[in-house]
């Protein structure tokens, strides 16, 4: 029995020096993951192409969006008005290149705004615990249960359709969601050793929770944050295509849409070029969210593969 | 020779992973004979749970396996998971080193037994249940006819355990694997397990594999050792070979890392210094070269084969190491030893009597409550769990003060009640002179705080993983308004003391190991030159290996600058190693309480004395002729509170007291009596 419990030597075949080892850093690790989901990669490069086309598009038009073509009413696309023309004389290309812009500034605006303030809210309020998170949780409860896009709506038809104004309202009613759930999140992170080693350092309570708490949901706040470009659009183009939202001269693709969907027989272009780039958009966003979610989350299934 | 019951050879295991394929075990070969124990050691993240689960059948799909396992005379390795279950169901048990997980919680552990006593075999269901019934018994659950109908959340980890080892013992197994099986225990309960698995072997005359990383249960349990390091088997003998004629450097490395409960003599751990290697693209070189001492250069060109170096009397021993026939007992090389004895530093006080030495930390008739409430909305208070129950302590300049006791006897409360700065009622907190009552505001708080700081027991947890190691150390210097440039040089100088190469600074925790993480906690807490640090269980979560360097470490920077530790452990071989004064504490009270040599040559109070006999030596022949006092029962609960003694019910000694003595113990609450430096907590001692 002694001779068989001898290891079998190493083969000849492995005296080769084989390669150094390497660690990855966790962003060459995050990329590699969502550079591997194809659908992902595909959503960024549509993202970025509507992003390039709305910034630039509207310098290389011939017309403006507001210029009226008295010559073409109501036409087909064609050589002059590449997406025809409304049956006023604006041309399509211009009103979808402007409208896309205003959606999109709209979108990232709210995105951003909703995401800072509920991060702030929902980590402040975990961290506080007692008396502030109770208050806290009682305001977003409460919110929760207010039918706030009536009150958008009553709101920003006020205000006249100026976009900055239906921006801010927009934060104003978005931000109560995701705080509650980045509350949740972040009720863990206050049981964090390092949370509690920073205290016992005497370090004051609010540096404690932007120095240790927020950048440890980072990653939560970059999929929140696609997903609010996502969710801000949706809302935008539902308040425009009601009439709520942006109003004439000024175009959003909802508005777009909206005025499009009155003539869809007879001049379908006013509807399917709109709306196609919203489709466009709010898919790809939704695209890059999924992939940042599996990039980030180490055990999903698309992300733990080899 | 009879045949093996289980017979490994050249098991390869391989997972794939993002940054390449990790070879997780690489050729490992063995035979197990029934009744035979085979001690499988190693650090973390050498293979041997993978091994283990290989046997099990346990791993996923896309792991590759190759070489061979015959258990019983049927090869293992191809056979489809339902072969494999009804082969698992009818020999082959395993216990985990978390009871919880390897138990559903939502079935009664009645049903979960009786589904493992009839899954396999035919049984009429009231002879499944007396058999369950019977089993709980043997495994010394306490009223098993009720336990029957309770669910697992309702047990302590100790009980959980001994239903584990129930249902692996119905099937009567002819091999029970077991991995780590008593590493989330506290030592008392890890005695009465031990013992347990030794029964359930004894009945069964089942083969069992000890996975473990602790020398002591090996020299405990195991009639065999197998060594593994970086996947790989790196000595294999019988136990009183393996831990008297070492062979390995490893080997010797991993005893010598140890500090022994027994042994009062002060010398410094010899640590084995570096880390193991990443599993990824290893060369063809002996994994250990980087650590290892004595390594040569032919130690680099080729991985030395597992060889035959035992004589014809000692039986066979088998190392891997190129120079393991110039090593000679006692871990020596041409005489001198493997690892060579790092240097002590005289402690600049150690002249200094105890009496002349400042306090630094004093603790006056500390108390905690914590109410019992019951009811999701209108909460009920149905009374008060006594977590700590008035408990006193000083410790003086460059005094370390060892607080030990088993999990949930109010450890962890003691050092947050004092890192909260919580005013007492009937008592009160000093650091430094300075009460903690008379400490409001912002200001005064962190001008107390700088004096006293703390170091966690997880090291990963304690960093935050998004901060730079320079960021992670100046944060309490910029806490109390350091300038940049003063806390840059100041963390140079900190990572310097504790053993890491300040050009590492800018990286993130990730990149260090356990032990450097460790390091970095220290430094933190070294940062503001405090009197008093806090160490709660500061090297239990690192291998045994990293640990001495991390103990050595911490004798080194107290001898250095003066330093005054309050500690916090469970292991009480550590705690003797390091500290100067001691502290038993049971349910929230100290039951003795003395200088470290006093309490742990001559341990008054019964519970000192069972706790210590529980201990595992890392030595066969000390550890198996030992007289041991096994507790039974598990850690009574904090929210009785009789009159009496509240070590009562587990008591060895009340147990043979006449009735009139057993009176006193029960009905009168034993006070701390003796002399300052050895006091105990008991009527009769
Ligand atoms: N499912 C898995 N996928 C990828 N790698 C794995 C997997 N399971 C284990 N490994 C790797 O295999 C190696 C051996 O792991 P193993 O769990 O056997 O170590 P161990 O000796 O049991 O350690 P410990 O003492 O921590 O329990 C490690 O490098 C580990 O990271
Ligand atoms: S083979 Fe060389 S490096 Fe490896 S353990 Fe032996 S002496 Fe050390
Ligand atoms: S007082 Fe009685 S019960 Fe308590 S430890 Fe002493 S002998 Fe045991
Ligand atoms: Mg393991």
């Amino acid at each position: 029995m002694p001779r068989n419990s001898i290891q079998p030597a190493v083969g000849p075949e492995t005296t080769a020096i084989r390669l150094p080892r390497k660690r990855m850093s966790k962003w060459e690790l995050y990329s590699r993951r969502f550079r591997r989901n194809r659908p992902a990669v595909a959503g960024l490069v549509i993202f970025a192409v509507l992003v390039l086309f709305a910034v630039v598009a509207p310098l290389l038009a011939r017309y403006d969006h507001i210029e009226l073509d008295f010559l073409n009413l109501g036409e087909p696309p064609s050589g002059e008005h590449w997406l025809g023309t409304t049956s006023a004389g604006n041309d399509t290309f211009a009103q979808v290149a402007i409208g896309l812009q205003r959606s999109l500034m709209i979108a990232v605006a709210v995105s951003v705004g909703t995401t800072v303030i509920s991060a702030v809210v929902g980590t402040a309020a975990a961290y506080f615990s007692g008396m502030f998170e109770r208050l806290t949780l009682l305001l977003i409860h409460f919110l929760m249960v207010v039918p706030t896009f009536l009150l958008l709506a009553m709101f920003s038809n006020d205000s006249g359709g100026d976009w900055r104004t239906i921006s801010l309202i927009m934060i104003l009613i978005g931000w109560f969601f995701p705080a509650r759930v980045i509350w949740t999140m972040a009720l863990s992170l206050r049981e964090r050793e390092y949370v509690h080693a920073a205290r016992y350092m005497g370090v004051p309570g609010m540096k404690i929770v932007l120095r240790h708490m927020l950048p440890n949901i980072g990653s939560l706040l970059v999929i929140n944050f696609t997903l609010g470009v996502v969710a801000a659009v949706m809302i935008e183009t539902g308040l425009s295509f009601l009439g709520f939202g942006v109003k004439i001269p000024d175009v959003s693709l909802g508005s777009l849409i909206g005025s499009g969907a009155n003539t869809i027989t007879s001049a379908p272009w006013l509807f399917y070029f709109p709306a196609a780039a919203l489709t466009l958009l709010t898919v790809s966003m939704a695209l890059v969210a999924d992939g940042l979610r599996d990039a980030f989350d180490p055990t999903s299934a698309a992300g733990g593969r080899a | 020779m009879t045949n093996p019951l289980l017979s490994v050879r050249d098991l390869k295991v391989s997972f794939p992973s993002e940054t390449g394929t990790v070879d997780a075990v690489r050729g490992i070969s063995f035979d197990l004979k029934a009744g035979r124990t085979l001690g499988i050691v190693g650090e973390s993240g050498s293979g041997k749970s993978v091994t283990s689960l290989a046997i099990m059948g346990l791993l996923d799909e896309n792991v590759r396996i190759s070489g061979s396992i015959t258990f019983d005379g049927q090869e293992l390795l191809g056979k489809s998971d339902k072969q494999l279950s009804a082969i698992r169901g009818n020999g082959l048990a395993m216990i985990f080193q978390d009871p919880l997980s390897s138990l559903t919680p939502v079935f009664s552990i009645g049903d979960q037994l009786i589904e493992a006593l009839t899954v396999h075999r035919k049984l009429s269901k009231r002879a499944a249940w007396a058999r369950a019934v019977e089993l709980l018994e043997t495994v010394g659950l306490p009223n098993p006819e009720r336990r029957m109908k309770s669910f697992p959340h309702e047990f302590s980890g100790g009980m959980r355990q001994r239903v584990v080892i129930a249902i692996a013992m119905a099937n009567k197994p002819k091999l029970i694997i077991a991995d780590e099986p008593t590493t989330a225990l506290d030592v008392t309960i890890q005695a009465q397990i031990l013992d347990l698995i030794a029964k359930a072997q004894s009945e069964t005359g089942a083969a069992v594999i000890m996975i473990t990383h602790d020398m002591g249960v090996v020299a405990k349990t195991a009639d065999d050792v197998l060594v593994m390091y970086a996947g790989r088997p790196v000595e294999k003998a019988p136990v009183h070979e393996l831990f008297h004629r070492t062979r390995m450097p490893y080997s010797i490395g991993l005893l010598g890392a140890i500090p022994r409960v027994d042994k009062a003599e002060k010398q410094p751990l010899v640590p084995v210094k570096g880390n193991p290697p990443l599993l990824i693209n290893l060369p063809d070189a002996c994994p250990f070269a980087s650590r290892c001492p004595i390594a040569i250069d032919a130690c680099h060109t080729r991985e030395p084969d597992l060889v035959d170096v035992g004589n014809e009397k000692m039986g066979e021993h088998h190392a891997a190491c190129i120079r393991s026939h110039e090593i000679t007992d006692g871990g020596l090389i041409d005489g001198r030893r493997v690892f060579p004895l790092p240097d002590v530093s005289e402690r600049a006080l150690a002249g200094v009597p105890r009496e002349d030495r400042p306090v630094t930390l004093e603790v006056r008739n500390m108390t905690k409550t914590f109410p019992l409430m019951k009811g999701a909305f209108l909460k009920r208070k149905l009374g008060e769990v006594h977590a700590i129950r008035g408990i006193s302590f000083d410790i003086r300049e460059g005094e370390t003060m060892a607080i030990v006791g088993e999990s949930g006897c109010g450890k962890t409360t003691t050092l947050l009640q004092i890192m909260d700065l919580v005013e007492q009622v009937d008592g009160d907190i000093l650091i430094g002179g300075t009460s903690v009552a008379d400490v409001r505001g912002g200001h005064a708080e962190r001008t107390l705080r700088r004096d006293i700081q703390i170091v966690f027991q997880d090291p990963m947890g304690a960093l935050d993983p998004r901060m730079t190691v320079a960021d992670i150390i100046a944060e309490p210097l910029r806490a109390i308004g350091t300038k940049k440039a003063e806390s840059e040089t100041r963390v140079d100088e900190l990572m310097d003391l504790v053993g890491l190469d300040p050009s590492h600074s800018n990286r993130f925790p990730s990149a260090f190991s356990g032990g450097q993480r460790q390091r970095i906690g220290i430094a933190r807490a070294l940062a503001t030159n405090p009197k008093v640090v806090v160490l709660d269980e500061p090297v239990s979560a690192l291998d045994v290996s990293i640990q001495a360097g991390v103990i050595n470490l911490l004798d080194e920077l107290k001898a250095k600058l003066g330093l005054s530790y309050l500690f916090v452990a469970h292991d009480l071989s550590v705690v003797r190693h390091i500290a100067d004064r001691v502290a038993v504490m049971y349910l929230g009270a100290f039951v003795e309480q003395g200088s470290v040599n006093e309490i742990f040559e001559d341990p008054q109070h019964p519970y000192t004395q069972a706790l210590l006999s529980a201990i595992p030596i890392p030595d066969p022949d000390i550890e198996r002729t030992r007289e041991r006092i096994v507790l039974t029962g598990d850690l009574a609960s904090a929210t009785d509170q009789s009159g009496g003694c509240s070590f009562a019910s587990r008591c060895q000694l009340f147990k043979v007291l006449p009735p009139e003595d057993q009176a006193r113990c029960l009905g009168e609450v034993p006070p701390l009596t003796g002399p300052e430096n050895h006091r105990n907590a008991c009527h009769f001692r």
